[in-house]
């Protein structure tokens, strides 16, 4: 939830008409920078995160790596995925990388969500969910390229990562960034984020013989609130769940946008065309019907 | 007098059509037994309520104010697969009841063919090969039965997005709006041609006859297998007792 002087929102889905409030404050674009070449994967962002929204602790699951659970759940948004990679050239990678809701510039859950505000994009570029007006249908989940929305089956609603926006809305970073030891966590604007993880890039390439080390901000969706420095960013997917060019369905962008309301014309110009063929040539009556008496004014027609 | 149900095998005995009652005054003919009847309004009952449901989430920001007449977003979103479904399945016992009587046959693609004779009544009297249904009705009672495997394959993968994933749901949800807009239309020109457009057809699934003068008119092959008589004979004689000359017909 917000605090509504300080987190404007910018888009609402399912709302007719123009956004309330939009453009009436100036607001940077927030960022957080994850720095996987940092990440040592000792969880404590997750901890922050049950800590700071009042969820349960999980149970982990032993699959004979060091992965905690497979995926994140509707009450546990940020999840370390440890990935073992072998490359081409023998070498090995263990990669770890925290995985939440990425705060897509063009969201694909709120492109998808039929709800009327149920999701929201504050002008600084925090997507979240508003709950009370969820309906369950789950389609943000297939609107998502980075499989973040969850599922609640007993409340009936979908639930992920805030980015804080209690906390952000109140001038504090995230719980996550506060969280991390290494420092591989960083929050601010997305300017600054920008440069601080361009510099880390051209140290990686230059210092740490990582040439293809690189920022993982996806243009095909406008960017996003999390940005990630790679260590090989010509290949996300090694990373688990990270695709090179992230899209939005376009069921959920085409369709719905275009098609939809054209199609709904186009269906609701039959009534339009009963109603006309009743006023020009009107009922088909049983036959036969009784002789004209008299016919007042225009040309009769003769066949009737 | 072979009835629908007797040509599909179930005679008059069978136990339901012994359901209900059915009235048939002088001057009717037996159209629609009670058990049809019943289906007919259950299914027409299940569509209207998935219609308004499934409004509320196609287009919010125009029929937002839909979902308030099911209990809220969530409550609509809950209920209107179960209204779907109820749909499907009333229609789909009408569609056993109906699909030997639905059959294609070479006069119904006479008929499409003179679509537009129809629509602008160039002739006063249908065709003598229009049997129990004509070209029309059968189209959409066929263009019904693949919507509703269309509403159940696209509407399962909805419904249970966690099993089939991202994608599948995505074309659903295309295919499931496709499939809602034609009927959409579809109902337009089925209620205006069995009540305004159409005078006296509306009887046919309320009291469940019709007039001898409607089957002559609109349905004359069948008023010949009930009757036994030649529309056309019956309907010279009706006009002499009327005083009115024949009506204009395109093969009578």
């Amino acid at each position: 939830m917000s605090d509504r002087k300080t987190l404007q929102v910018q888009k609402i889905s399912g709302h007719p008409g123009p956004v309330p409030g939009a453009g009436t404050q100036r607001q940077e674009k927030v960022c957080k920078l994850i720095d996987t070449t940092t990440c040592i994967g000792c969880k404590a962002c997750e901890v922050a995160c049950v800590e700071w929204n009042d969820m349960p602790f999980q149970p982990t699951m032993f699959d004979n790596t060091y992965q905690t659970m497979p995926d994140t759940n509707w009450n546990y948004w940020n999840l370390i995925k440890f990935n073992e990679v072998s490359n081409d050239d023998g070498s090995f990678q263990w990669l770890m990388r925290k995985h939440q809701c990425m705060h897509c510039a063009d969201p694909g859950c709120l492109a998808a969500c039929p709800a009327d505000g149920a999701i929201v994009q504050y002008r600084n570029g925090i997507v979240d969910f508003q709950e009370e007006n969820c309906i369950g249908c789950q389609f943000c989940v297939s609107g998502c390229p980075f499989n973040v929305p969850k599922f609640n089956p007993s409340t009936k609603k979908v639930y992920k990562c805030t980015l804080c926006s209690d906390r952000v809305g109140s001038g504090l970073e995230p719980a996550c960034i506060k969280a991390c030891p290494t420092g591989c966590l960083h929050f601010g604007t997305k300017d600054d984020m920008l440069q601080l993880a361009g510099k880390r890039v051209t140290q990686l390439q230059q210092h740490a013989g990582l040439k293809d080390a690189g920022i993982y901000d996806p243009q095909t969706i406008g960017g996003t609130s999390v940005v990630y420095i790679l260590h090989d960013a010509t290949n996300p997917e090694k990373y688990g769940g990270l695709p090179k060019n992230p899209k939005i369905p376009l069921a959920f962008t085409l369709w719905k946008s275009w098609f939809k309301p054209l199609g709904l014309i186009a269906s609701m110009m039959t009534f339009a065309g009963v109603i006309l063929h009743y006023v020009t040539e009107g009922p088909r009556r049983v036959q036969p019907q009784p002789p004209v008496k008299e016919i007042d004014g225009g040309e009769a027609r003769k066949d009737n | 007098m072979a009835t629908p149900a007797e040509r599909l095998g179930r005679g008059p005995d069978h136990f339901i059509n012994r359901i209900g009652l059915t009235v048939v005054y002088t001057g009717e003919l037996l159209r629609h037994r009670a058990y049809t009847r019943f289906l007919h309004w259950a299914y027409g009952i299940f569509f209207f309520l998935a219609l308004l449901s499934g409004f509320g989430i196609y287009m919010p920001w125009i029929f937002r104010w839909f979902t308030p007449l099911f209990g809220g977003g969530a409550m609509t979103r809950m209920l209107h697969p179960w209204f779907g479904f109820g749909f499907v399945l009333f229609f789909g016992l009408q569609a056993l009841n109906w699909f030997i009587l639905m059959a294609w046959g070479p006069g119904d693609t006479r008929w499409i063919k003179r679509l537009k004779e129809y629509v602008t009544h160039r002739d006063s009297v249908e065709p003598s090969d229009v049997g129990f249904f004509n070209a029309g009705q059968k189209g959409m009672f066929w263009e019904i039965v693949g919507g509703c495997v269309a509403y159940v394959v696209t509407g399962v993968i909805m419904w249970f997005p966690e099993i089939f994933g991202r994608t599948p749901v995505a074309i659903s949800y295309v295919i499931h709006d496709i499939s809602a807009l034609i009927m959409l239309a579809g109902i337009f020109v089925h209620i205006y041609l069995s009540t305004i457009g159409e005078p006296g057809t509306m009887q046919a699934m309320t009291r469940g006859t019709v007039s001898e003068a409607w089957a002559w008119t609109h349905h004359p092959a069948w008023y010949k297998q009930v009757t036994g008589r030649d529309p056309k004979q019956a309907l010279d004689e009706a006009s002499k007792k009327l005083g009115s000359t024949p009506p204009r017909s395109s093969d009578l």
